[in-house]
């Protein structure tokens, strides 16, 4: 285990390193090694202060928010095909982004709680639908509720964006998923709630391995499931909407950042969950800088070059 | 005087622990199955809960094991309403095994047993040497040591069924309440899952069961209940309340009863409609 953990923070800093070194643009890797060295041109100091770094941390940090969420979805859901974006956690953030915009909030401002504050109503109302018939604790009516509230709410996007122009064109970028263009201080922003969520899922962390054992099972051990279910769904809400502000609605991570987790480390999820917070962002750095030196020298989208990347996977 | 040396190098009993329901009424929804029911558990036994299908067995294993929530009346742990309990105090003094059980693909059987000690373990600390010291205990009553790190799938329904009560051994509870813990498993298996029950009795734990099989009931447990319609037709030893009437009125077939020669259990024989 700890060899593993080595590994992944090992691979996890040669990809940060190539992001910071490879890209678009007229900085060469060697001109933006010396930078890192300490010397360098101005404008290679420019291109990777101001512009890789901060794409490279948004990347760190969408990549740990991602695979954790997944991770805890999965758990939550018992079944390894959930993922964040079913809970209609992200589609309720960007509908909360595009309403913000178009009641006059310019993409600079842009809050990242409004989009956090979007993923918690979205969640909430996905929670509050799935227990209205006293099912509350069926993670399959879960799933399925949050996946028609998410179509719901990324229809009535869409709509928002057909009625005006300028919310489109500022939103176009963003609602296809990207770490480019975001400044440090939303992050920031976004600290005190991955702090939160960080503490809670320690909080948590025991009683959810017992989960996986079934209702009856964490019970008999002396947890109660349905506050852990709740404390979970809030968790990934504050993840999954802290990621969505960042860099947009991201898919997959969520989703395969926990399967080659539990290859690596095994079922429980006190073991694996550490490694999805390495391989979130090895997975996200690695797809952003991918996408930067594939169709050199545009900037690709991260939406297509994820699975790219995962397509030998399969 | 040798007498009084084994009574004292005897390791200590955990206190016993009584479990009882007083008028107490459970079912599932509007479905109720078990109606005013008053019954204590006999301490330092193996009690079986026989009946025909959907008679209240599971459902009253279920609450006895605060699974379930009584629809009226009470459960109660040592005099005290199971209910107003804290969970966590519940689940070191009882442990349930129901009858359907899943693990995450790749759970070792070692993982499994030491998911047995979390009601043990306060939040703040990982794993103690008293653990440890009991999850090798659990393991080795089970007959599984040499086996702890091989994958639950990977085992046979006896090996895995082992392994489940293992994890209940693990909780280290005086009472385990074991809802059909041989379904399922071939005569060898049901043998080897009887007699590691009948072992946890000599550690002077209490065991509740749900069984099918009358004449394993009959074989391994001290106190049988049987159950009709959510209600107990009777309970008392194999001996005293196998009769073929108890056999009819329970599944309606008829049978004789007989003596085993071997070791007295009552058998039932030329078993007919």
């Amino acid at each position: 285990m700890p060899i593993l953990l080595l590994g992944c923070a090992a691979l996890l800093l040669l990809t940060s390193l190539a992001s910071l070194l490879m890209g678009a643009g007229d900085t060469t890797p060697w001109q933006a090694l010396s930078v890192l060295l300490g010397a360098g041109t101005e404008d290679a100091r420019f291109v990777l202060f101001e512009l890789r770094l901060p794409r490279t941390l948004v990347g760190l940090v969408t990549g740990m928010a991602l695979g954790c969420a997944g991770a805890l979805m999965q758990t939550l859901a018992r079944n390894p095909l959930a993922e964040p974006g079913l809970l209609g956690v992200s589609a309720g953030s960007a509908f909360a982004v595009t309403l913000a915009l178009l009641l006059g909030a310019s993409s600079a401002s842009l809050s990242v709680y409004v989009a956090q504050a979007g993923a918690l109503a979205g969640c909430l109302i996905v929670l509050s639908a799935a227990r209205l018939k006293g099912v509350g604790n069926d993670p399959i009516r879960l799933v399925l509720a949050g996946a028609t509230l998410s179509s719901l709410l990324l229809a009535l996007t869409s709509l928002l964006l057909m009625f005006d122009q300028r919310t489109a064109d500022e939103i176009r970028f963003w609602i296809t998923g990207s770490v480019a263009g975001r400044d440090l201080a939303s992050l920031r922003h976004l600290l005190p709630s991955l702090l939160v969520a960080t503490a809670l899922t320690l909080l948590i962390i025991r009683p959810l391995a017992a989960l996986a054992l079934g209702e009856t099972m964490a019970t008999n051990l002396g947890h109660k499931p349905g506050r852990i279910r709740l404390t979970a769904v809030l968790i990934v809400a504050l993840l999954v909407g802290a990621a969505t502000a960042m860099a947009g609605p991201i898919m997959f991570v969520g989703l395969v950042v926990p399967f080659i987790a539990r290859a690596l480390a095994g079922a429980d999820i006190r073991r694996y969950l550490a490694l999805c917070l390495f391989i979130g962002p090895i997975i996200l750095i690695g797809a952003d800088t991918l996408s930067r030196i594939l169709v050199y020298p545009l900037n690709y989208p991260l939406a297509y070059s994820l699975p790219l990347l995962a397509l030998p996977y399969y | 005087m040798k007498a009084l040396a084994t009574v004292i190098t005897q390791p200590a009993h955990p206190p016993s622990t009584a479990l009882s329901t007083h008028a107490l009424s459970a079912g599932h929804g509007k479905h109720r199955v078990i109606e005013s029911l008053d019954f204590a558990l006999p301490e330092n036994q193996v009690t079986a809960i026989v009946g025909p299908n959907g008679c209240g067995k599971s459902t009253l294993l279920n609450t006895l094991g605060r699974i379930l929530a009584p629809q009226g009346g009470h459960v109660l742990l040592d005099g005290i309403d199971i209910h107003h309990l804290p969970s966590k105090q519940v689940a070191q003094k009882l442990a349930l095994l129901p009858q359907e059980t899943t693990a995450p693909e790749g759970m070792t059987v070692l993982d499994l047993v030491r998911f047995g000690r979390q009601p043990h373990q306060p939040w703040y600390s990982q794993w103690s040497a008293e653990d440890q010291r009991i999850v090798k205990a659990a393991l080795k009553a089970a007959n599984l040591l040499d086996m702890q790190n091989r994958e639950l799938d990977k085992l046979s329904g006896g090996q895995r069924q082992r392994a489940w009560i293992a994890m209940a051994i693990a909780q280290d509870t005086p009472l385990l309440l074991l809802d059909e813990p041989t379904s399922a498993l071939d005569l060898g298996h049901q043998i080897e899952v009887f007699e590691l029950i009948r072992s946890l009795i000599t550690q002077g734990k209490t065991v509740a069961m749900v069984v099918h099989d009358l004449l394993n009931a009959a074989r391994y447990a001290d106190h049988i209940v049987a159950m009709h319609e959510g209600a107990i037709i009777a309970q008392g030893s194999p001996k005293e309340i196998l009769t073929p009437e108890l056999v009819y009125e329970l599944y309606q077939v008829r049978c004789d009863v007989i003596n085993d020669p071997v070791n007295g259990a009552p058998l039932l024989v030329n078993i007919r409609r």
